[in-house]
């Protein structure tokens, strides 16, 4: 692959500008056997997400009488990465499922669900950085698909630092070069946080700065989870 | 104001309307604007705003009338399947009286059933009775399902949808409020039932549905398409049918297939040869 190196302000490997996001593909309604699926293509990223329920559990314990549990489960493929993974969870995935349940929680409507369980689960097919984002992006598209009430559509998106630049949507080169990342996840309607996580360094203004350009960058992927919902319907009418 | 139109499409989060609208199901209220919590249509009633979901999960209400499978057989119970977050359990008195039986004598794990809903208490425990006319095991045939929200959508206004299909594939359907179908007749016809009602689930939202259902169906068991002005006369029918759609979310309006099931099962010889059964055990 051939980049166009640009020497200049706001120039990034990949040629995109600061505020630029990766290219974006949202499909809902994939899986036949999942009450509620999405397919997600960002840049290099691939993700399968499947919602099941709310149904009967099992598990007793994790159950609440007074409202529905959401449970989620991030998976990376062995094939996903460069270096094969070794297949399983490990401290990293046992994170992003932890983070991903509490940040989509917030939107959920639960409480018509006691004793209730959803289940949530994110298979990472092709990773290229920012894939905790994009599998909260993704997992949220899935329970809108499967008429699970709520408050809003989740969204996630990372900003970072990359040779002293606060940048958008980082990519894998520069998630692992740069000096910093910043995922978030919003509920883009009232613009409240679910989700804030920091690795690396930042100043104070610059933290700022990144949170602002990544909401913005949640907006814009706002859109497309919206019309990936509605162009399932649309195509009927 | 309003910022959508009556059977319009929207996505959780999107905004409805503000000021001067009440919110109903399938939406909330954040200050004075109302939002939807749900993908699916919009249905506009004197100012109340409320979202039909295009994809739902059953929620037991008491004295609905459900489909349900046998998973489990206990001491005095049987556990039984409602295609529901919540499972159903069936006392065994409800067969036997007070005697002391076997249960696994009178149903077995995997029967499928057509019961009502007796109570749900306030940990969703759902109890299940046999006391009406039809209830009972079913035998052969096949089982089907359909988004519980679009079976009034698969029953038609009056039972004109199920009416039409019954009529044209011979098959005895039986539909329970939970969104199990059950179908017997013809194996091949059986096949071909499902996948009508697969049709109607995948496209209750679209207008002109019972027409392009009549049309198929026409097609399966003449072998050819349906004469021109067959087609013209029942453009009628189908206006009336589009605002079967909006009353979906209507209490009033899951009450019909009710009465449609039963009228169903006053003729299933199978089926009252259940019921008594279970009165002959009373005795």
């Amino acid at each position: 692959m051939v980049f166009i190196i640009i020497n200049g302000e706001g120039s990034r490997g990949d040629g995109r500008s600061f505020n630029e996001l990766r290219s974006l593909k949202i499909e809902s309604g994939v899986l036949k056997r999942a009450d509620g699926s999405a397919y997600l293509e960002m840049g290099g990223n691939k993700i399968l997400a499947a919602v099941y329920g709310p149904r009967e559990s099992f598990i007793k314990r994790l159950l609440k009488p007074n409202t529905g549990v959401i449970r989620c489960k991030y998976n990376m493929a062995p094939f996903s990465v460069d270096d094969r993974k070794r297949p399983g969870p490990d401290r990293r995935s046992i994170e992003i499922s932890k983070i991903t349940a509490e940040a989509l929680r917030p939107s959920l409507l639960l409480e018509n669900f006691p004793h209730s369980m959803i289940d949530v689960s994110i298979e990472i097919i092709e990773a290229e950085g920012g894939t905790r984002c994009a599998g909260i992006t993704a997992a949220a598209v899935a329970l809108a698909d499967a008429g699970i009430p709520m408050k809003d559509i989740v969204v996630g998106c990372a900003a970072g630092k990359v040779n002293d630049e606060i940048v958008l949507d980082l990519s894998e080169k520069e998630d692992k070069e740069g000096q910093s990342d910043v995922p978030i996840a919003i509920m883009p309607r009232t613009n409240e946080i679910t989700l804030l996580q920091t690795d690396g360094i930042l100043t104070e203004d610059e933290l700022k700065l990144a949170i602002d350009l990544a909401i913005d960058g949640c907006h814009e992927i706002s859109k497309i989870q919206k019309d990936a919902l509605k162009k399932r319907y649309l195509s009927n009418f | 104001m309003i910022h959508v139109e009556d059977k319009g499409l929207v996505v959780p989060g999107e905004i409805l309307a503000e000021e001067g609208y009440y919110s109903g199901r399938g939406t909330f209220k954040d200050g004075e604007s109302i939002f939807s919590s749900l993908t699916g249509l919009v249905s506009l009633k004197n100012k109340k705003i409320s979202v039909i979901p295009l994809k739902s999960k059953y929620l037991p209400k008491r004295g609905d009338v459900v489909i349900g499978k046998i998973t489990d057989i206990r001491f005095s119970i049987w556990e039984v399947d409602l295609n529901s977050p919540y499972s159903g359990i069936l006392p065994a008195s409800e067969v036997f009286g007070r005697a002391k039986k076997d249960l696994s004598r009178v149903f077995g794990l995997g029967d499928v059933l057509f019961l009502r809903i007796v109570d749900v208490d306030e940990v969703n425990k759902v109890r299940l009775g046999l006391k009406g006319r039809g209830m009972g095991k079913f035998r052969e045939g096949i089982l089907t399902n359909i988004t519980p929200t679009k079976v009034p959508r698969l029953i038609g206004k009056k039972g004109s949808m199920i009416n039409m299909i019954k009529e044209s594939t011979n098959c005895k359907i039986v539909v329970g409020q939970n969104g199990l179908v059950w179908i017997k007749g013809d194996k091949k016809m059986e096949l071909i039932t499902k996948k009508i009602i697969k049709m109607v689930d995948d496209e209750s939202h679209t207008s002109g549905l019972t027409d392009r259902i009549k049309r198929r169906l026409y097609l399966i068991t003449h072998g050819e398409e349906l004469p021109e002005e067959d087609f013209n006369e029942d453009c009628t029918t189908d206006e009336s049918d589009l605002d079967d759609t909006s009353d979906v979310s209507d209490e009033e309006y899951f009450e019909s297939p009710k009465i449609e099931n039963f009228k169903e099962n006053l003729n299933g010889e199978d089926l009252s040869e259940d019921s008594s059964l279970s009165n002959e055990e009373k005795k």
